[in-house]
């Protein structure tokens, strides 16, 4: 029987809230379930019949497709099961909807567009009836939107020996071929992967099956071996990440001694720095761009909670305390429709949608799993039009010795049980890891994406991480990202040496999953445990009485083979060494890559005031409380300094968090990404991430003798020699500067083919490659909080300095984007200079001699000083005449984006101590904080030639430039 | 029929006649547990305090415990993730399986404070009066308030022993749903009863910070409610997340060495309502 429950809110209606239940339950228990899900002080229930709601022209239901996570409805079954004491629920169902009311008299087409504009068709389907329809009908229909599958055969043979390289490179790309001649979706294997694997089977003398293809089309695939990365280039034999980027982590470490920090990096799902003598902070951060450009929130949503798994999987099990994000997006105002399909049926969601569904899904997900999203960045450029980038990233906190054992060693045992925790298994997130290896065209399988549940994570988090580490009731736990089950287990499976798994005890969301389906899928909130068969009962009974899914699915063995069974016949029986290490190498190549770019000729004005405030008005400079203020950055109660600071409320280059409440320790959090720098050299628009990066941490107060990076590769096109040499550059940089300041990377991610291949609305091919793009991702610890420096002016009448040099490096600069050149002085870091400089600046802080601290990044002085009035509300008079360094003109002086910078303001008691300290440093001395609300920046040098005041205006009118982009998105 | 014995995982202090004990709640995705746990420690000084945190199933396995404790707290968070209506579906496995116990626990001399997603449980319980709705704007807001205590006009001080000696306070708020709602009719009743906490007022650091003083559009403002003659407290700000003094948005141009915060008060009342209870 199918009933449907309306709840609508009282007052005007603008939605309802509608259930729609298969059940065999009986009219009275309906309406008793009506009651417990109305608040009647906030809305009325009706049941299969419309609200009495009057003047609407249009209804519109969203609802989700088949198969398609529904949270409310999870919550929804659970209710009734509880409120009805039911033993068993498996005949019940609930499919929950919103439903719009349109008030005003518009045509049928209209509301087609505004049902557009209200769901994604790729997950939701929509549903429209006019108010007419409605009174005839008496409602929506009862028609539940459940999944069936076509009966298929289980498993099925796959004969490679037979097949020519055409197919076997036709296989690999567009997937194995269905009966019904359709193929599965992208393997992303090459032909000589192909051949290899041909050849493994042909020795065992048998044909493959299905799933062990599958299975190692996972294992293989660049998303989770990062070929890129690992294979030989040019005359680098180890590859790009063992040389640079290990390479630079285990020098560092080695020249750091005793003082070395790190304890766990590139081996766990995240990396482990020490905190203090009882506590490690973990930190790793990932990318999920191709998921989002599909359906943004669910990719973004997935992103972070994806990433809190990372936390939950490092060591035994650390608690996450801090979420962080980035997103590059294309331009807001971009109406230019894309389509990914030649007969342009499958249309592209536009940045502003991406951009509205991406911050969402960092919003649900940080938000009800009650961790901190503290720091962040959005970054805007056209070439992020056809992909978008979403990092996503979480900080852990674990104790250093769990039950007298270090609690970052984790190994399943021969014997342990395989269990897995958390949520079933649907068809969603089939394809995810190789799909995410290919670029992005109308092949993009929908599958791919899922949505996140959090509170089904919550609740595994809290059970894992606050009680059974504890307890001491598991091994070894991991989490099930990338390929599902088919990686995570058979990763956990090398700690022993084997696995065996019956795949039909892997708990379903539906029936009819085929098993090469239920290995692979992406489904979340699901955790692989090892644990010892004399623990399990006590395991599960926590489980249980926490709400939380546990089943044993396998066990691990030694027999150096991953074996999977289903219902009792071997359907999978792959070497661990081959299934591991059979990937053949590739030998990489580069091609060089020349720059030439026009330089601007910048003609002498007499007045900067509005050059700087259009600058600031640019929404790559502009703030972005619009985001900060929607995501909960004070639960956990650390929050320290946040990512709005001050009356003026500017976002923060830095935040300050104290993980472990009653110590004074805090952990300090910051990135940098410069995409347009690589315009001219990808090689500096790293080494400048890097300094920006760790300026941005020794600005608020931390350390660099305890500061760790981590790095995040976004290329495009990366089979492109040119595109390769870029990668080239960038690493050795990083590994250069890692080295230069003893900041050794404990983590890192890669996602190399962010490219969009589709039509434009006349059909004409349109091809979009992002910039290449390098996050670097900083995190330090403060021995003490209360030193902690916030970046906005404190008082008027303060004395303000800038420490560093000002060179002529506006090439690739916020500045020369606004006059739509690109420039060729890119900026360049002076490992040197800097260092003292950061040296200087740590002990300026420890003595607490300085009341405010802003990093000096993109726009140059002349923004940073804007910031800092804007978020002081107090003007400044000053002066750019005795600048240090080589600029001349007011352009290079204001807008020159030389690293290596930093503006502090100093309390007249404190300046006398303030100069000893400084002496040998680079260091101008400006002017002063004023308290009339000016802001005023004279060039006396070019005064004389009648320049006067470059730039007069108002904090207050600064401050409405400041906040007008993410006002305008509000 | 044999009586087997119940086990369940949380951990449960013992009961001593002088320390008041406190049950802060969790499960089904509340996140403010331990923080606030904290906030209760620190406020009576711990060796004179219990504060354990209790899975919703764990009591519901063993419903008698609750008569052990002196205050009750439904911390903040994000129960059953909103789905349905804030609080809506946590309040209804409590009511199926705790009714009887809350009852008892309130009709003692006890103490209960609701928290947020902990205001909009107690409000779902139909122990506080009124409802929580989506914010005006719609949208989730992370930001501070300014709050004035409602006095009731006998003697010019709070009737709740939450309360005690605090006239204004700045908290943060953290909500998507905290906007209050009550007719016309109840509000009367509410004001008569001294029965409303706090109201959102242009304060401190909305003064500061140039902000919207009432940021979810509230019902005449409300920001906090009172029930069960003030020992019955909700309130959509987080006074946990305002125990430090640098949690406050004016710590950086007021640095000063102190090391509490406003918010802390109120855990501190809490407590000493039971040392004078105690001592008399």
């Amino acid at each position: 029987m199918i009933s449907r429950i309306y709840v609508t809110p009282k007052g005007k209606v603008n939605f309802i809230n509608s259930y729609l239940i298969s059940h065999k339950l009986g009219n009275e228990k309906i309406s008793k379930i009506a009651e417990a899900l109305t608040n009647s002080i906030l809305e009325d229930f009706s049941i299969n019949k419309f609200p009495s709601v009057k003047g609407f022209t249009y209804a519109i239901e969203i609802g989700f497709k088949p198969g398609v996570t529904d949270n409310v409805g999870h919550t929804v079954k659970e209710t009734i099961t509880d409120l009805l004491h039911l033993k068993n629920n498996s005949d019940l169902a609930v499919y929950t909807s919103k439903i719009f009311l349109i008030y005003d008299h518009v045509n049928e087409d209209k509301v087609k567009e505004i049902a557009f504009s209200l769901h994604n068709p790729l997950i939701e389907r929509s549903y429209i009836a006019s108010f007419k329809e409605i009174k005839k009908k008496n409602g929506f229909p009862l028609k539940v939107p459940e999944v069936i599958f076509k009966k298929t055969i289980p498993v099925i043979k796959v004969p490679l020996s037979k097949m020519t390289d055409e197919e076997l490179e036709q296989i690999g790309k567009m997937g194995i071929m269905e009966n019904n001649g359709l193929h599965r979706g992208p393997l992303a294997l090459d032909l000589s992967s192909m051949k290899v694997i041909k050849e493994h089977f042909k020795k065992l003398k048998r044909e493959p099956t299905d799933i062990e293809i599958e299975s190692l089309a996972q294992t293989w695939s660049e998303h989770c071996k990062h070929t890129i990365f690992a294979n030989p280039i040019d005359d680098i034999k180890d590859g790009l990440y063992k040389t640079y980027i290990k390479g630079a982590t285990n020098l560092i470490r080695k020249n750091k001694k005793k003082k070395d920090f790190c304890v766990s990096v590139f081996n766990d799902n995240s990396g482990g720095i020490v905190f203090d003598k009882n506590y490690l902070i973990t930190h790793k951060v990932e990318t999920h761009n191709s998921p989002s450009a599909l359906d943004p929130f669910g990719g973004a949503i997935t992103g972070i909670v994806g990433v809190n798994r990372d936390t939950i999987g490092f060591g035994l099990g650390a608690k996450p305390v801090a979420n962080v994000y980035g997103f590059c997006f294309g331009n807001p105002y971009d109406t230019r429709p894309l389509f990914r399909d030649k007969d342009l049926k499958n249309k592209m969601l536009l940045p502003k949608r991406i951009m509205e569904g991406v911050i969402k899904g960092i919003n649900v997900g940080g938000n009800c799993s009650g961790i901190p999203t503290l720091s962040g960045f959005v970054h805007y450029d056209d070439r992020y039009r056809g992909k978008p980038l979403v990092f996503a990233g979480t900080v852990g906190i674990i104790p250093r010795k769990i039950n007298g054992k270090f609690s970052h060693l984790k190994k399943a045992r021969k014997g342990d049980y395989v269990v897995v925790v958390g949520g079933r298994v649907g068809a969603d997130g089939i394809h995810g890891a190789t799909f995410s290896s290919v670029a992005m065209d109308s092949n993009s399988p929908a599958t791919a994406v899922q949505i996140g549940d959090p509170i089904t994570q919550k609740k595994l988090s809290d059970a894992i991480v606050k009680e059974a580490r504890d307890m001491n009731l598991y091994n070894s736990i991991t989490d099930n990202g990338a390929g599902g089950i088919s990686c995570s287990v058979a990763e956990m499976a090398k700690e022993c040496g084997g696995v065996k798994v019956y795949l039909e005890k892997v708990p379903l969301k539906y029936p009819g999953l085929r098993p090469w389906e239920i290995w692979i899928s992406e489904s979340q909130e699901r955790m692989t445990l090892a644990v010892p068969k004399g623990k399990w009962e006590v395991f599960h009974k926590l489980m249980e009485s926490r709400g939380v899914e546990a089943f044993v699915i396998g066990e691990f063995t030694n027999s150096g083979k991953a074996v999977v069974q289903w219902k009792g016949k071997t359907i999978m029986d792959i070497d661990m060494e081959f299934l591991h290490n059979g990937l053949p190498k590739h030998m990489l190549t580069t091609a060089p890559v020349v720059y030439k770019n026009t330089e601007p000729i910048l003609k002498i004005q007499k007045s900067y005031t509005e050059i700087l405030e259009k600058l600031l008005g640019n929404k790559n400079i502009n703030g972005f409380s619009f985001i900060s203020e929607q995501y909960d950055h004070e639960v956990q109660g650390s929050s320290v300094l946040k990512p709005l600071s001050g009356a003026g409320r500017i976002n923060t280059d830095a935040q300050v968090f104290s993980p472990v409440l009653n110590s004074n320790k805090g952990v300090v959090l910051a990135s940098s990404v410069y995409p347009s720098y690589g315009d001219i050299s990808t090689y500096h628009m790293a080494a400048c991430a890097i300094d920006t990066a760790i300026r941005n941490i020794i600005s608020a107060g931390g350390t660099l003798s305890e500061l760790a990076i981590l790095d995040n590769f976004c290329w495009c096109s990366s089979y492109d020699q040119k595109r390769l040499k870029q990668l080239v550059g960038a690493v050795k940089a990083c590994y250069d500067y890692a080295i230069g300041y003893g900041t050794p990377f404990i983590s890192g991610k890669d996602s190399m083919f962010n490219d969009f291949k589709g039509y434009d609305e006349k059909g004409n091919f349109v091809a979009i490659s992002i910039p290449p793009t390098l996050l670097i991702s900083a995190i330090s610890i403060m021995p003490n909080i209360s030193k902690t420096v916030s970046p906005e002016f404190k008082n008027s009448g303060d004395v303000i300095y800038l420490l560093g040099e000002t060179y002529d490096e506006l090439g690739g600069g916020e500045y020369f984007k606004m006059l739509n050149f690109i420039g060729n002085n890119v900026p360049k870091v002076n490992l040197k200079k800097n260092l003292k400089t950061y040296r200087v600046a740590e002990r300026l802080i420890s003595d607490e001699l300085i009341r405010s601290t802003i990093s000096v990044a993109s726009g140059g002085l002349g923004i940073a000083l804007a910031k800092a009035c804007v978020g002081g509300m107090i003007g400044c008079k000053i002066s750019l005449e005795k600048l240090v360094g080589n600029a001349k003109s007011t352009d290079v002086k204001l807008f020159s984006e030389s690293q290596g910078r930093i503006l502090v303001s100093v309390a007249p008691k404190n300046i006398k101590q303030f100069e000893k300290i400084i002496k040998d440093i680079p260091c101008t001395k400006l002017g002063k904080t004023t308290k009339d609300g000016k802001v005023i920046v004279l060039d006396e040098k070019l005064a004389r030639r009648g320049g006067k005041k470059m730039i007069e205006t108002t904090v207050k009118k600064l401050h409405g430039i400041y906040h007008s982009f993410s006002n305008s998105m509000k | 029929m044999k009586k087997t014995k119940v086990k369940i995982h949380s951990k449960i202090s013992v009961p001593t006649a002088k320390k008041p004990r406190i049950i802060i709640m969790s499960g089904y995705g509340l996140n403010c547990e331990e923080e606030t746990k904290f906030a209760f420690e620190w406020a009576g000084t711990k060796k004179n305090v219990l504060a354990d945190i209790v899975h919703i199933n764990d009591l519901i396995k063993k419903p008698k415990i609750l008569s052990t404790y002196d205050i009750l707290v439904f911390p903040g968070g994000f129960s059953y993730g909103d789905d349905t209506g804030s609080g809506k579906a946590y309040a209804n496995k409590f009511k199926n399986h705790l009714s009887k116990e809350l009852g008892e626990f309130l009709s003692r001399d006890t103490l209960a404070i609701g928290i947020c997603n902990g205001f909009q449980i107690m409000t779902n319980l139909g122990i506080l009066p009124g409802g929580l709705t989506y914010n005006k704007n719609g949208k989730y807001i992370d930001r501070w308030v300014d709050l004035e205590i409602v006095s009731s006009p006998r003697h010019d001080e709070t009737s709740s022993p939450w309360l005690k000696g605090i006239k204004a306070i700045s908290l943060p708020i953290a909500h998507g749903e905290g906007n209050y709602v009550i007719n016309e009719k109840n509000y009367k009743n509410l004001k008569k009863n001294n029965q409303v906490a706090f109201t959102y007022v242009k304060g401190e650091i909305t003064k500061f910070q140039n902000l919207d003083y009432n940021p979810n559009g509230s019902d005449f403002c409300i920001a906090g409610v009172l029930a069960y003659n003030g020992r019955v407290l909700g309130m959509m700000p987080h006074p946990e997340r305002a125990m430090f003094a640098h949690q406050s948005p004016l710590w950086q141009i007021n640095k000063n060495k102190q090391k509490e915060g406003a918010g802390l008060q109120i855990f501190k009342n809490a407590i000493n309502y039971f040392k004078k209870n105690t001592e008399t």
